[in-house]
């Protein structure tokens, strides 16, 4: 017993300090749509190997996405919501923004359509349509890329949804596409969610092909001269990977339940 | 009601296969825990002794604050500590958010008001003469409180097992400070925090399965100390 008191902190010590002698290690903040597909379990692998590195990867909305690179607590990040990105770059956070890859939203709807708005491609009239009939609509309510949207689409449709009808989840995508499905609700999801929930949801695509449902994902390295440790040669690789044929290739032959999820820019 | 015997038996089978992501999980867990378990008896254990053996002035001051502390909720330590180690904050330049050490920190700030408190009942239900005693023998103020630690010890053990309990069973820290980083701050909890909202509720449930092994292992453990 006392040798065991006498090891224990030197023990904890060592465990402590082993993770620091571990590789280089290169953060990336992202949304919760890239990683629960499970794209980028396919997509980072091949880079890690290659530049003997790890990507860690924090999961989280757009918005807390763009946060956690303001304040450099990561390297990179990889998100959705062009108007937030550029002003991301224009104050002067984030530089060499590049576009990746895109998708787009769906609106999704059970599969009674109590709005009626299944078939639609005017994704504004639809949710007017929701308002009007006061359909539960699930929103993501966290300040996500697609929350983003959503609040977008709700002005143009010139409606601030509000009421008991209009839930306020403040989850990722995944839970509220549960959430919507276990309500009866709608929701407006990205479609990549989507076709990698289709099997676990009964909610169908109400509405999709309308041009403001256009859903482009850019990749921003967080600017060395506001946070100086930032690994911007490693990240900058990792930009020229993502963009390479290579990194193209491997977004577009990504497949879930044999549906293509995320395109590039040809 | 089949939904739950089908993800039941894949869960078990991903145990049993002993899973790479499960594997995982299960070591992050152990391994933050088991430190800031280590770092909380060692903070925690002298503040019980000392407050359960000196009088002085605010010292029932100083007793309602821990029992306060004790009820610290999870997401309260993650958020004061999260604004304390982002780059933005006074150990920023140190970049440990985000890294097991962040949640070790966390964890450990958690689990030792749950020790000093069950440490300060163990010793105020000791007999109050062990101390005088040894005092009356010749002993120094450290010896005699060595004897009383001695004395005390499965009342010890059992604070520490039980700051083990809080930290290894806990979601808020994990989530804020360690952000789910896969193969490096994705613990049990978190891990099932992930699965569940993307849907794979069998992967979760084996996380779950193997959460509630552990905490059985440790009271299992507990007991046959105690019995001897």
């Amino acid at each position: 017993m006392k040798t065991l008191k006498r090891l224990l902190p030197l023990t904890a010590l060592l465990l402590i300090a082993c993770p620091a002698l571990a590789k280089e290690h290169l953060r990336l903040a992202t949304t919760t749509s890239t990683e629960n597909s499970g794209l980028l379990a396919e997509l980072l692998p091949p880079f890690e190997q290659a530049s003997n590195c790890q990507i860690d990867v924090i999961a989280v909305g757009t918005g807390k996405a763009i946060k956690l690179g303001e304040t450099g607590d990561v390297d990179v990040v990889l998100v959705h919501a062009r108007s937030k990105e550029d002003k991301f770059v224009a104050d002067g956070f984030g530089i060499d923004r590049r576009d990746v890859m895109y998708n787009d939203f769906v609106i999704l709807g059970p599969a009674a359509d109590p709005a009626g708005i299944a078939g639609s491609k005017d994704a504004a009239a639809a949710l007017g349509r929701i308002a009007t009939a006061k359909a539960i609509f699930v929103s993501r309510g966290d300040d996500s890329g697609t929350h983003t949207r959503e609040k977008q689409l709700w002005r143009a449709a010139g409606i601030t949804p509000s009421g008991s009808w209009y839930l306020e989840a403040g989850r990722g995508m995944g839970e509220v596409i549960t959430m919507a499905t276990e309500r009866g609700g709608y929701t407006l999801s990205d479609r990549g969610t989507y076709l990698a929930y289709k099997t676990k949801t009964d909610l169908k695509i109400a509405v999709e092909g309308d041009p403001g449902l256009f859903n482009p994902y850019g990749v921003i390295v967080i600017n060395p001269q506001k946070h100086p440790h930032v690994k911007v040669g490693l990240a900058k690789k990792f930009l020229d990977y993502l963009t390479s044929k290579q990194g193209r290739d491997l977004i577009t032959g990504f497949r879930r339940g044999g549906e293509q999820l995320f395109y590039v820019q040809q | 009601m089949n939904y739950l015997i089908d993800s039941l038996l894949k869960a078990l089978e991903l145990i049993f296969s002993f899973d790479r992501e499960v594997r995982m999980a299960v070591g992050t867990s152990l391994y933050t825990s088991g430190c800031a378990t280590v770092l909380s008896g060692l903070a925690g254990i002298p503040i019980g002794l000392w407050l359960g053996t000196s009088r002085f002035l605010g010292r029932r001051l100083a007793i309602t604050l821990l029992n306060t502390l004790m009820a610290l909720p999870t997401v309260v330590v993650g958020l004061l500590l999260f604004g304390l180690f982002s780059r933005q904050g006074p150990l920023g330049p140190l970049g440990l958010l985000f890294t097991p050490l962040a949640m070790i920190a966390g964890q450990t700030v958690l689990a030792t008001p749950i020790v000093a408190n069950l440490v300060l009942a163990a010793v105020t239900g000791a007999d109050e003469r062990i101390i005088k005693t040894a005092l009356t023998l010749g002993a120094t103020r450290l010896q005699a409180a060595r004897q009383l630690l001695r004395e005390i010890r499965f009342g010890v053990m059992a604070a520490v097992i039980a700051g083990f309990g809080r930290v290894v069973a806990e979601v808020g820290v994990a989530m804020m400070l360690g952000g789910n980083i896969r193969n490096s701050t994705r613990t049990m909890t978190t891990a099932i925090a992930l699965e569940t909202s993307k849907g794979e509720f069998a992967f979760g449930l084996a996380l779950g399965m193997i959460l509630l092994g552990v905490a059985l292992l440790v009271n299992l453990g507990l007991n046959l100390l105690q019995q001897r």
